[in-house]
């Protein structure tokens, strides 16, 4: 027999583990792959190294439907020495690109603001590729309460 | 009719480097969520945002799902000379449009 105390102790920690972990473990672990195989697309395989990009997210986010995102790189941006290219990704989304902006030596500084949906909480990344062929990224993890597309549940 | 709106500066000095804001205005139904009869919203969205600067290229964009609703999109780029910026969105379903903006450089 479930007391009343049981039953509220259990109901609470239910929620509160529902409330954690929101994606189906398998269905994360497919995600993540997905995560890794649209950077392969983009770096080919090319090493990424952290730092001159700044990625720029509010950590707690209150509406995942709507997300201001920046993201700026350190760069002079001359015919020489420019980014070429700012893809943003995502872990858990159901589709990790969020975003690719091609720019040159024209664009005069390397940044770009855009608004974008985050499913859960989770780690974005923007990765940037200059033109010498090397990759630098920087990632941030946030934290989503209201996820985008939870009218379905998490898809 | 699909409406859009473009912010830049309409003067700018030579060599300046100069903000464009881009709106677009646009549901961005991403293709993942169902109705409540439980069948599947088909996708539409912009897929692709150029900006081209006196028939130069200067910025694109591909869009995917993630991207909320009324795609904004903020760049920037070197006023060279004076002249005009075309700025053009495309999408599912035949979604296609054009904006153009002048600008003069002093």
């Amino acid at each position: 027999m479930t007391t009343r105390r049981e039953f509220l102790v259990l109901a609470c920690g239910a929620f509160a583990t529902a409330a954690e972990a929101q994606l189906d473990p398998s269905q994360e672990a497919l995600r993540r792959a997905a995560f890794r195989e649209a950077v392969r697309k983009v770096t080919g395989g090319a090493p990424v190294s952290r730092g001159r990009v700044k990625l720029d997210l509010p950590p707690l986010i209150d509406n995942g439907n709507t997300v201001p995102l920046s993201v700026s790189v350190e760069s002079p941006m001359t015919g020489a020495d420019h980014v070429r290219a700012i893809h943003v990704f995502t872990e858990k989304n159901p589709q990790p690109n969020v975003l690719s902006g091609h720019l040159g030596p024209r664009a005069g500084r390397a940044s770009l603001v855009t608004r974008v949906r985050i499913a859960d909480t989770q780690t974005v990344t923007a990765i940037a590729q200059l033109s010498d062929g090397t990759f630098w990224s920087d990632s941030v993890h946030v934290v989503v309460t209201l996820s985008a597309c939870l009218e379905d549940g998490l898809i | 009719m699909a409406r859009v709106v473009v912010n830049l500066p309409a003067t700018a000095k030579r060599g300046e480097i100069i903000e464009i804001k881009t709106l677009a205005a646009h549901p961005m139904e991403t293709g993942f969520r169902h109705t409540q009869l439980g069948e599947l919203v088909p996708r539409d969205i912009i897929t692709r945002f150029v900006c081209i600067y006196n028939g130069v290229e200067i910025f694109s964009a591909e869009l995917y799902p993630a991207i909320a609703a009324n795609p904004l999109i903020t760049f920037s780029t070197v006023a060279a000379e004076s002249g005009m910026l075309e700025f053009r969105w495309t999408g599912d379903n035949g979604y296609a449009v054009t904006q153009s903006a002048p600008i003069t450089v002093v």
